[in-house]
C-alpha cells in the first residue's frame, strides 16, 4: 500500500527554520516568513552541493592542519615545532593522561569522525538510501553537537602564546597549522549547518512509490 | 503544560500544527504535561519542552551574564610564574599576541568565538527582554532575535574553558600557573550562558511579533 507520510512539505507547508511558523505555499518559490521575515524554503537550498563544497575544502585543509606545526616553542634557543599529534603525544608522556585523552578525542578523533559522518550522510541522501533514517538523523545530531569541541586546540594555542613569554628563555609562536586547523573546524561547522537532515527522510519516503 | 503564549498563537492564527525541524513530520499541537519534553515520533528530535524559562528568569540570567562578562574581561584570568618572573594575562591577551604575530585570521577566530559573539548575545538579549518585561516591544524585534539565533552557535566559551584546563596541564611541569579572579567569574559565566541559551523560550518573543495571518 502506498502511504504518504504526514510531513509539512506534503501538506504544502513550509516550516520556518527561525521561528517555527508554518506557512502555506502554492508553488515552490522561496518566500519570506510572514512573522519573522526569514527567507523560508521547503528544504535548505542547494544543500547537497553546499555541504559537499564545505566538506571538500575541509578535507583539503585537513592535510596541512595535521602536518604543519600549530605552535612553535622556543626554549633557551631550542626551536621545537609542535603538530597536533606531537602535542597529544607530549601530553601523554609528561602531563596527565586524562587530559591527553580529552585532547586526542577533541582534536584528532572528532574532526575526522565529523568529516566521515557528513560525507556518508550526503552520499546516503544522494543515493536516496532507505537504510535506518532514524539512526542517520541521530548520527547527524550527534556529530553536529560535538564538532565545536575541536576548537579547543586553537584556544590552547592562543592561551600558550599569551602565557609563555619569558624574555630570552621561553616563547611560543602560533604556527601555520593552526590556521589550517581552525579553518577545518569552521568548515565542518558550516557543512553541518548547510546539511538539511529532512533530506534523509525524503529519500526514505520515495521508496513507498 | 504548553506555554500560554503558544496556545494563544494557535488560537490567534488558527494554526494547530507544528513541524519537526529535522524530519518535517507534521503534528497537531496539544497540551503537554508539566516538566516534560515531546520528541518527534519519527526521528526523535525534541519538538516541545515545557521546562522553559519565564521572561523574568531569562532577563535575570542575561543581566548576571553581562556583569560576569565584564569582570571576566577586565581582571587577570591566568598568570604564569616562571621562577619569580610573572606574566599576567587577561582574556584579550591571546588575541592581541596572535595579531602581533601576524596571525590576524587566528586572532579573529578567537576574538569572535570567545568575545564578540558572547558580548553581542548578552547585549541583544538584554535589548530584547528588558523592554518585553516592561510591556513594550523593542524596535526591529523579529529581525534582531533572528540575528541572535543565527550567530549563537559561534559562541564557544565552554570550549575555551576546556582550553584553559589543557593549557594548565601542559604548563604544569614547567611553571606555576596562578588562577586570577576572571577565571572564577568566567566559569560562572559559562553556566549562566548555557542555562540562558538552553532554557530560553523563544515563544516569549515570537508571540509578541505582530504579523498578518495568512488568508
Amino acid at each position: 500500500m502506498k502511504s504518504q507520510p504526514m510531513t509539512a512539505a506534503n501538506a504544502s507547508l513550509i516550516n520556518c527554520h527561525s521561528c517555527g511558523l508554518l506557512t502555506k505555499v502554492k508553488n515552490k518559490l522561496a518566500i519570506d516568513c510572514p512573522r519573522c521575515s526569514a527567507r523560508i524554503h521547503f528544504r535548505k537550498p542547494n544543500s547537497v552541493t553546499r555541504t559537499w563544497a564545505f566538506l571538500i575544502a575541509a578535507y583539503v585543509l585537513y592535510v596541512p592542519a595535521n602536518l604543519m606545526p600549530i605552535m612553535i616553542v622556543t626554549q633557551l634557543g631550542d626551536v621545537t615545532p609542535d603538530t597536533i599529534l606531537s602535542g597529544v603525544i607530549h601530553l601523554f608522556i609528561t602531563g596527565s593522561w586524562p587530559i591527553a585523552l580529552v585532547v586526542f578525542v577533541a582534536s584528532i578523533f572528532v574532526p575526522i569522525l565529523k568529516l566521515l559522518v557528513f560525507t556518508y550522510l550526503v552520499i546516503s541522501v544522494q543515493i536516496k538510501s532507505q537504510w535506518r533514517p532514524k539512526d542517520r538523523t541521530r548520527l547527524y545530531r550527534m556529530s553536529e553537537a560535538i564538532g565545536r569541541w575541536s576548537m579547543v586546540d586553537i584556544f590552547v594555542v592562543s592561551l600558550m602564546v599569551a602565557l609563555v613569554k619569558v624574555q630570552g628563555i621561553a616563547e611560543i609562536h602560533a604556527g601555520p597549522g593552526a590556521i589550517a586547523f581552525g579553518a577545518v573546524v569552521v568548515l565542518t561547522i558550516l557543512a553541518a549547518m548547510t546539511f538539511d537532515p529532512r533530506m534523509v527522510w525524503d529519500g526514505a519516503e520515495n521508496t513507498d512509490e | 503544560m504548553v506555554p500560554k503564549s503558544y496556545t494563544r498563537r494557535v488560537i490567534d492564527h488558527n494554526l494547530s500544527l507544528i513541524a519537526c525541524h529535522e524530519c518535517d513530520s507534521l503534528y497537531r499541537v496539544d497540551r503537554i504535561p508539566e516538566s516534560s519534553i515531546v520528541k518527534c515520533f519519527r526521528c526523535g528530535a525534541v519538538l516541545m519542552d515545557s521546562k522553559k524559562h519565564t521572561l523574568d528568569t531569562t532577563l535575570a540570567l542575561t543581566v548576571t551574564g553581562l556583569i560576569l562578562f565584564l569582570i571576566s574581561n577586565v581582571y587577570p584570568i591566568l598568570s604564569f610564574d616562571y621562577e619569580g618572573q610573572i606574566t599576567q594575562t587577561i582574556l584579550m591577551t591571546g588575541v592581541i599576541d596572535l595579531y602581533n604575530q601576524d596571525m590576524p585570521l587566528l586572532a579573529g577566530l578567537v576574538f569572535i568565538t570567545t568575545m564578540l559573539v558572547p558580548a553581542l548575545q548578552l547585549v541583544l538579549l538584554l535589548y530584547i527582554f528588558l523592554p518585553l518585561r516592561l510591556n513594550s516591544i523593542p524596535w526591529k524585534l523579529a529581525a534582531i532575535f533572528r540575528f541572535v539565533k543565527t550567530f549563537t552557535p559561534w559562541s564557544m566559551l565552554e570550549v575555551f574553558m576546556l582550553g584553559i584546563l589543557v593549557s594548565i596541564a601542559k604548563l604544569a611541569t614547567t611553571a606555576t600557573i596562578i588562577p586570577g579572579i576572571a577565571l572564577w567569574t568566567f566559569s560562572a559565566l559559562i553556566v549562566i550562558l548555557a542555562l540562558a541559551a538552553s532554557r530560553m523560550n523563544p515563544e516569549l518573543v515570537w508571540t509578541k511579533v505582530s504579523f498578518k495571518p495568512q488568508k
